[in-house]
């Protein structure tokens, strides 16, 4: 694959659910090129098809029009590749697993031998700085440190695409802001691509390469925002100019999607 | 420990109390008829007169004779050492003599219920495992099994029991086998509702999560659903094991009443000794409760070692 094709690509992507109350336009036209070690941002209000999105790319959703490729591949088989890790909202640990188990579920299942998974397991509690947690049970951590596991459970198979749905929306805000901070460097040292969705704008800036502002009713993209702040964020780059202008261009994007009004 | 240890005595303290008080009543016409064929001045005196009244009127015309209402050899209500001295006399007491299988003794009838108990118990239990992997991975099994499952549940098992008996003698079946086949009917339904539920019990997002990682039906049986279900299983299985037992007993009673823990209240019946079907149904309750037991142990350390905290 050529450097400058899209890791993953969508052309006039479309997808109607139909529901009891009629049909729901979750998806409009939507067309993005993401590249190999973007760091994308989904923001929009509820309903605006930011996680619809990322579970089309992720082929748990059918598109009912238009096209996406993931690796140059269909999404679903993209999938079967084992292209992608996602990690959702919720931690989603198995509670009858330890940190470890719960690690080396997806590589139980994907067939790794056995001497391969402790080096694997090792390695992405190092990544995301639980090492020395891995015998522990789920409930035995707070929930920022289940979150981290998910992520690194996410990682244990070496996807080159990480999908992020919200991952740190059930936190308090201080605990976000460590795991932001976390999670860019882990984004630094391991070179994925990976597409982030999140309600919140500052945590959108922080975080990205670029910025997809989308809106609802039906869900589109209203805007797409490069970030020119620098690689390194330290996270007081949140108080200065540049940073607030970016966020605040997001925030005339929502505007501008009719994402204020009731 | 020691709080609830007095809480659960008192409670025990307190029924054994009213039994007691209950046995007043319902035994006084007989205390009474006994004292005035020993020659001992009764009110009413006419016996006719007495039939008319209440055993607590009987009582409060009659307080010298209360305490014959105790210790009779064929009571109405057997008081609690009776039954507790009958089945120490048919356990304990037997057991000691090296008579522990004596047909008299209800460690031999105890035994016969419970190996039909337990064998139902593993049928249906297997059963209703099995039918609820069925109905979770098919949709036409999810359909068409669960409304039989429920049927065959308001079928009263006490009809059903001799036409089971019946049916499998006339080939060739009898014995154990039927006993359990009952208590597996009764016992396969709780763990089939529980069962499909325990399997359920994954949500979307954790779903969603073994496809992402490809992962096959049988792979998303053994690794999510299965462990997901064991605390639903046990809460089935403590249920199941009660219906079991139920079972085994119900399957005692067609049969001539020759063995077991049923046949024992039935013989019990046939020649009024009320003393025998108590004991017997507490040696049956005791043996549930020990059942019971013994799978809320298995299940604490099931979860434990699976790291849930129960």
């Amino acid at each position: 694959m050529n450097e400058n094709t899209p890791v993953i690509q969508a052309r006039n992507l479309d997808l109607t659910f139909q529901t009891n109350d009629g049909p729901v336009h979750a998806l409009k036209d939507v067309s993005l090129d993401i590249m190999k070690g973007d760091f994308v941002s989904f923001i929009g209000p509820s309903g605006c098809g930011k996680t619809t999105f990322l579970r089309v790319v992720a082929a748990l959703e059918e598109p009912t029009g238009g096209t996406v490729t993931v690796n140059g591949m269909s999404p679903d088989d993209a999938r079967r590749a084992r292209a992608y890790g996602y990690v959702f909202q919720a931690a989603g640990l198995y509670p009858w697993r330890t940190i470890e188990g719960n690690i080396k579920l997806p590589l139980e299942i994907m067939g790794y031998p056995k001497s391969e998974q402790d080096d694997h397991v090792k390695r992405v509690l190092e990544l995301v700085d639980l090492a020395g947690f891995g015998k522990k049970f789920p409930w035995q951590l707070s929930g920022g440190m289940q979150q981290r596991a998910s992520i690194a459970r996410a990682l244990a198979f070496d996807a080159d695409i990480l999908l992020m749905d919200e991952p740190f929306g059930a936190l308090d805000e201080i605990v976000r802001d460590h795991l932001n901070e976390q999670l860019l460097e882990l984004w630094d040292k391991t070179h994925k691509t990976i597409g982030f969705v999140t309600h919140s704008i500052p945590e959108a800036v922080y975080l990205s390469t670029k910025i997809v502002v989308m809106s609802p009713r039906p869900g589109r993209i209203t805007d797409v925002i490069e970030n020119t702040l620098p690689r390194e964020r330290p996270l007081d780059i949140r108080d200065t100019p540049e940073f607030l202008e970016i966020a605040h261009r997001v925030r005339e994007g929502l505007r501008a999607g009719h994402a204020y009004d009731d | 420990m020691i709080k609830s240890a007095l809480s659960v005595l008192t409670v025990v303290a307190a029924i054994i109390g009213i039994w007691y008080l209950a046995c007043i009543p319902m035994n006084m016409h007989e205390a009474v008829q006994q004292a005035e064929r020993a020659g001992a001045e009764v009110t009413p005196a006419k016996a006719i007169d007495r039939l008319q009244m209440g055993g607590i009127a009987l009582a409060l015309k009659n307080p010298g004779l209360v305490g014959g209402a105790f210790g009779q050899e064929r009571p109405r209500l057997p008081s609690p050492e009776q039954v507790a001295a009958e089945l120490w006399k048919t356990t304990g007491a037997m057991a000691a003599n090296g008579r522990a299988f004596s047909k008299r003794s209800l460690i031999f009838h105890g035994w016969i219920t419970l190996s039909a108990t337990l064998l139902g118990f593993v049928f249906g239990t297997g059963l209703g495992i099995l039918l609820a992997v069925g109905i979770v991975h098919s949709r036409a099994m999810d359909m068409s099994v669960m409304p039989w499952a429920i049927a065959s549940q308001t079928i009263p098992i006490l009809a059903l029991a001799p036409m089971i008996i019946v049916v499998l003698n006339s080939v060739g079946l009898q014995g154990l086998i039927p006993k359990a086949i009952i208590s597996a009917y009764l016992s396969f339904f709780p763990v089939v509702v529980g069962m499909v539920k325990g399997l359920r019990a994954p949500d979307a997002m954790q779903l969603d999560l073994m496809r992402t990682y490809n992962a096959t039906r049988a792979q998303t049986f053994w690794k999510l659903r299965l462990p997901a279900s064991m605390p639903y299983l046990f809460a089935s299985l403590k249920i199941g094991i009660s219906a079991s037992l139920i079972g085994a007993i119900v399957g005692e009673l067609p049969t001539g009443a020759v063995r077991g823990l049923g046949a024992r209240m039935l013989t019990g019946s046939y020649y009024g000794q009320t003393i025998q079907i108590w004991s017997a149904l507490f040696a049956a309750a005791i043996l549930a409760a020990v059942l019971v037991g013994l799978i809320g142990l298995i299940q604490r350390l099931t979860l434990k070692r699976m790291g849930i905290q129960a």
